[in-house]
């Protein structure tokens, strides 16, 4: 029987995922109905839910994709992946105002080298806390507080150890959780509740992953803003790591 | 019809993610530079052209929203698919990278909303506005 399902479940993997998706959204939604009246969003809770399957799923079989190694629920996989992610993020961009976009044009620039900036400097800061004392190491940690893309890239293009390597991997997926998590809540402290801030907040946090969820549990109508400038922020880290950062570190500290 | 609408997203999405691939080999950086941005001005632009001209009509604006619409259940999939147990047996150092960074940024985000405004959008930031 279990051999017939999990044929269903592969052969129709996508569908499959539409099915478990659906029946956790509703799920969610029924719980922030009920249990908070809707004061926590049901997106909010679907994200935490998601996460914490990601994490049980992570904890029995040993494995790094979360439920997507559970193999009856490999569909998730394929419907949060990055095509179908990138293609519902552009598809959120219909309904923007272009207008919005061009007035937050330099508060978004400036957000995207701020954040890079100060996300590299507290993670690096971190990581001499802890006793790094040389810049490949320092460097790749903070690479790795950017992004979790950033910091191997990083890490490789200036030959950090693979244990490094690791762990700037680690601080970068902690980032991207804590943003999708957090944000709901944030979010009225810091006036993130217009498009403005919602290109800032895409430059300064930079993960899309996060930047997409997080804004996503707070207003789904703020995403295109956000998303569009965190669509830089990876690829400005990549560049600004392995370089200018590194440099930076190297002309602090002795080799 | 609606696989006009599916088809307009599809075509701006690959020459955005294109374009971004092509910045990204030019500079050298193993990344997709503004891929996702730059499909979505291409769709805004397109759009409201096509808008002007007559051209679009309720079901072609159909198959762009359906997509809009799935945006959330695709972002509850990607959480499912995160590496959440990896994160936290990271051990202390990384989790606390983490943490600080996403603080920091949070921190910044009025500082720079308040930065960058011009005299226009609001009278009051001539006189230099303390704390806050």
């Amino acid at each position: 029987m279990y051999e017939s399902l999990l044929l269903v479940s592969t052969k129709y993997s996508l569908i499959t995922g539409f099915a478990v998706i659906g029946f956790t959204m509703w799920f969610s939604y029924w719980l922030s109905a009920r249990l908070t009246r809707g004061r926590v969003h049901g997106s909010a809770i679907a994200i935490l839910l998601g996460l914490t399957m990601a994490y049980a799923s992570g904890l029995f079989t040993g494995g790094s994709k979360g439920v997507v190694d559970i193999p009856l629920l490999s569909g998730i996989g394929l419907l949060g992946g990055t095509m179908l992610r990138d293609f519902a993020i552009v598809a959120t961009g219909f309904g923007v105002n272009i207008e919005e976009i061009k007035r937050a044009g330099t508060a978004g620039v400036t957000a995207l080298f701020l954040g890079i900036l100060s996300s590299f400097a507290v993670g690096a800061a971190i990581a001499m806390a802890f006793g790094y004392t040389d810049a490949v190491s320092i460097t790749t940690i903070g690479a790795g507080a950017v992004t979790y893309i950033v910091g191997p890239v990083t890490g490789a293009a200036i030959g950090a150890s693979s244990e490094v390597m690791a762990l700037s991997i680690a601080a970068g997926l902690v980032k991207s959780i804590l943003v999708m998590v957090v944000t709901p809540f944030v979010a009225p402290l810091i006036g993130l509740n217009n498009p403005r801030t919602a290109v800032i907040f895409g430059g300064l946090m930079g993960t899309s992953s996060g930047v997409a969820a997080g804004l996503a549990a707070t207003d789904p109508k703020l995403v295109p803003y956000g998303c569009l400038t965190a669509a830089f922020y990876t690829a400005l880290g990549c560049l600004l790591g392995p370089s200018m950062l590194f440099i930076l570190m190297r002309t602090m500290l002795p080799a | 019809m609606i696989i006009y609408g599916v088809a307009l997203l599809a075509t701006c999405t690959l020459i955005g993610i294109s374009i971004g691939q092509i910045l990204g080999s030019l500079i050298g950086v193993p990344a997709n530079v503004g891929g996702v941005g730059i499909a979505m001005i291409l769709l805004i632009l397109a759009g409201s052209y096509l808008h002007k001209r007559g051209l679009i009509d309720v079901k072609t604006e159909q198959g762009i929203e359906f997509w809009s619409a799935i945006y959330i259940p695709v972002v509850v999939a990607m959480a499912a698919k995160q590496n959440v147990f990896g994160a936290l047996s990271g051990g202390p150092m990384a989790i606390l990278a983490g943490v600080s960074a996403v603080a920091a940024a949070f921190a910044l985000v009025p500082v720079i909303d308040r930065m960058g405004r011009s005299p226009m959008d609001s009278p009051a930031s001539q006189t230099k506005r303390v704390g806050g």
